[in-house]
């Protein structure tokens, strides 16, 4: 039946749809086969941590912070425990500073193959999926001996880290970098080359300089338009002072960008990551002491997540626990682009808009409320407060 | 689980039964929602299904309505907002169908319990066949949680689920041996 070009439809997509693996809610208008509208759902994946932080001591913040996210909870950890540290005033021995840099690199590349993964597949490229995932276990296998978990590797303690970097995981990690390095040359000569595949990826979702300056995106989604942000050299943490990161910018500003962006910084992190290998500082691994409880104060830390950056505060009132913990994720920033993108777009194109940004709900989905300067100091919000909200909000935005 | 077993069925009834289990033990579909999860667990289920482990090769598929799915593999701790997607989910599943719990936080809300917005583990909402332990379980856990609920349904395919096993890598041999409490902690109810 062929309805009219004018006429409209709305086409939900989620919370559970084979194209996410994740829950979210979007509602896409479409008038024939194009996207006029979008809107996003999200909150599924809200636990409340931020606030179930409050209820923890540091120690045990650490360890629920870690599950915010469960690809990239190392950069989560790692942006809180060096935003006690500065709160603590306490000094992290060179060697620990740089292995957490190597479990974040190996994070990164992790989670680039993840993405690619999972981005070939909802391109209908399955084959791509398979070998990019088989690959992957490599690095699985490398964070495993080093840590002894696959998903959650801990590697963070307030103060320092919990391993060392023995000669048998330096060997393991050398060898399997190696093996992704070459791999990785390979995809991304697939990706710039396979013509199908250039189809769903050149000149789709193109964002420029301009629109990614202003819709304020992060990470590599920013840095394949152009936009040189890149915390790991802005405000260096960890050890990135010492063993800097280079840069990988793109212009074009498409979906091919992105991927192709992604594949530099992983070439990236395997020059790092045998860089620090080869560099490791001798020294302790963890501080003399951490102090149970924080002297009263707030600080911000700043780290780059696999995704973008990833911002926390932390507040202290002198207590055994953190009187607030914010956390502000890339994919939140990056989550308004999508919705900008699809517009003109192929209702086929969306899901491959939406991976471009590597979406994570889980860590997007936490409440934030923006109040203008010089509201009212807010107030608590009663479990009625946000039901009654959330109802009308939704009610608003429909409408 | 009432459809497996009921009480002195008429004979075609049975017959069905038998031919319905012998056909869903053999090639199980499965549907996954994340109902909450950090996303650990619904890597490693992934993870599970692509070459290195490769859950393919006992006749399990991933796929992506609830209406043609026999399974439904569940993460994460249930939040207020999911439960009710969560219900629906299992509502929309044709009979017989099973849930599989993967994670810590989907058994009993995990490292979140107490936080605002968590109703607890899966099994506040829906009934649970299997239970798969870990922060997240390694995709051998997960195979062997999908390898209980299939030995469950065909008890005289069990020999044969438990050679794939160890072909598998999911069970060591028997020489090293899976110990008998583990294997009934990993277990049904």
């Amino acid at each position: 039946m062929n309805a009219p070009a004018t006429e409209r439809f709305v086409v939900p997509i989620g919370p559970q749809h084979p194209a996410l693996k994740e829950p979210g809610h979007f509602e896409f208008t479409v008038e024939g086969e194009t996207v006029v509208d979008a809107t996003v759902r999200l909150g599924y994946a809200h636990r409340g941590i931020e606030k179930g932080a409050e209820g923890r001591n540091w120690t045990q913040t650490l360890y629920l912070i870690e599950r915010i996210c469960g690809i990239c909870s190392h950069i989560h950890s790692t942006a809180y425990a060096v935003g006690v540290e500065q709160l603590a005033e306490v000094e992290v021995p060179a060697r620990a500073q740089a292995i957490r840099e190597i479990i974040c690199e190996l994070e990164r590349v992790h989670s680039h193959l993840l993405w690619l993964g999972v981005a070939a597949h909802d391109a209908g490229f399955d084959t791509l999926f398979m070998y990019t995932w088989r690959d992957r276990e490599t690095v699985m296998d490398i964070l495993e001996t080093m840590s002894g978990n696959r998903v959650h590797y801990s590697a963070n303690v307030l103060g320092g880290v919990k391993f060392d970097l023995t000669d048998e995981s330096a060997v393991a990690i050398l060898k399997g970098v190696e093996f992704l390095e070459e791999r990785t040359h390979h995809y991304r000569k697939v990706v710039s080359e396979d013509a199908f595949f250039l189809q769903r990826t050149r000149g789709v979702g193109t964002m420029t300089h301009a629109e990614a300056l202003a819709l304020g995106v992060v990470g590599p989604t920013a840095r394949a338009s152009g936009v040189a942000r890149d915390v790991r050299l802005d405000a260096p943490y960890v050890a990135y002072a010492d063993f800097p990161a280079r840069i990988q910018l793109l212009t074009a500003g498409d979906l091919e960008a992105r991927f192709l962006a992604r594949l530099d910084e992983l070439l990236d992190s395997f020059r790092l990551i045998r860089v620090l290998v080869a560099g490791l500082p001798a020294g302790e691994l963890t501080a003399k002491r951490m102090p149970r409880k924080l002297k009263p104060g707030e600080v911000i830390s700043r780290v780059e997540a696999p995704r973008g950056e990833l911002f926390y505060y932390i507040r202290s009132t002198g207590g055994e626990q953190p009187d607030r913990v914010k956390v502000r994720t890339p994919t939140l920033c990056n989550m308004g682009s999508v919705i900008t993108q699809t517009i003109g777009h192929n209702l086929a194109d969306v899901p491959m808009i939406l991976v471009g940004i590597d979406p994570c709900f889980s860590c997007n989905d936490r409440a934030v409320t923006v109040r203008r300067a010089g509201d009212d100091n807010g107030r608590a919000w009663a479990w009625a407060d946000l039901r009654r909200y959330g109802i009308d909000y939704y009610r608003r935005i429909r409408n | 689980m009432d459809t497996i077993t009921t009480q002195s069925p008429p004979r075609w009834r049975t017959m069905l039964d038998r031919l319905r289990n012998w056909s869903l033990a053999n090639s199980p579909w499965l549907v996954h929602y994340n109902s909450g999860s950090c996303n650990g667990c619904d890597i490693e289920i992934l993870a599970t299904l692509t070459p290195r482990y490769d859950l393919e090769r006992l006749g399990v598929k991933l796929q992506g309505s609830p209406r043609h799915a026999d399974v439904l593999v569940c993460t994460g701790p249930v939040t207020r907002q999911s439960a009710d997607r969560l219900r629906r989910i299992y509502d929309q599943m044709p009979e017989p169908k099973f849930v599989v719990a993967v994670g810590a936080c989907s058994i009993s809300g995990g490292a979140f319990r107490g936080c605002y917005n968590i109703l607890g583990g899966v099994d506040e909402v829906i009934p649970v066949d299997v239970y798969v332990p870990g922060c997240a379980p390694r995709p051998e856990a997960i195979i062997h949680g999908v390898a209980v609920l299939l030995k469950k349904l065909q008890p005289d395919r069990a020999e044969e689920i438990d050679r794939l096993l160890v072909e598998a890598g999911a069970v060591v041999g028997e020489e090293e041996g899976i110990d008998e409490p583990n294997a009934e902690l990993l277990g049904a109810r």
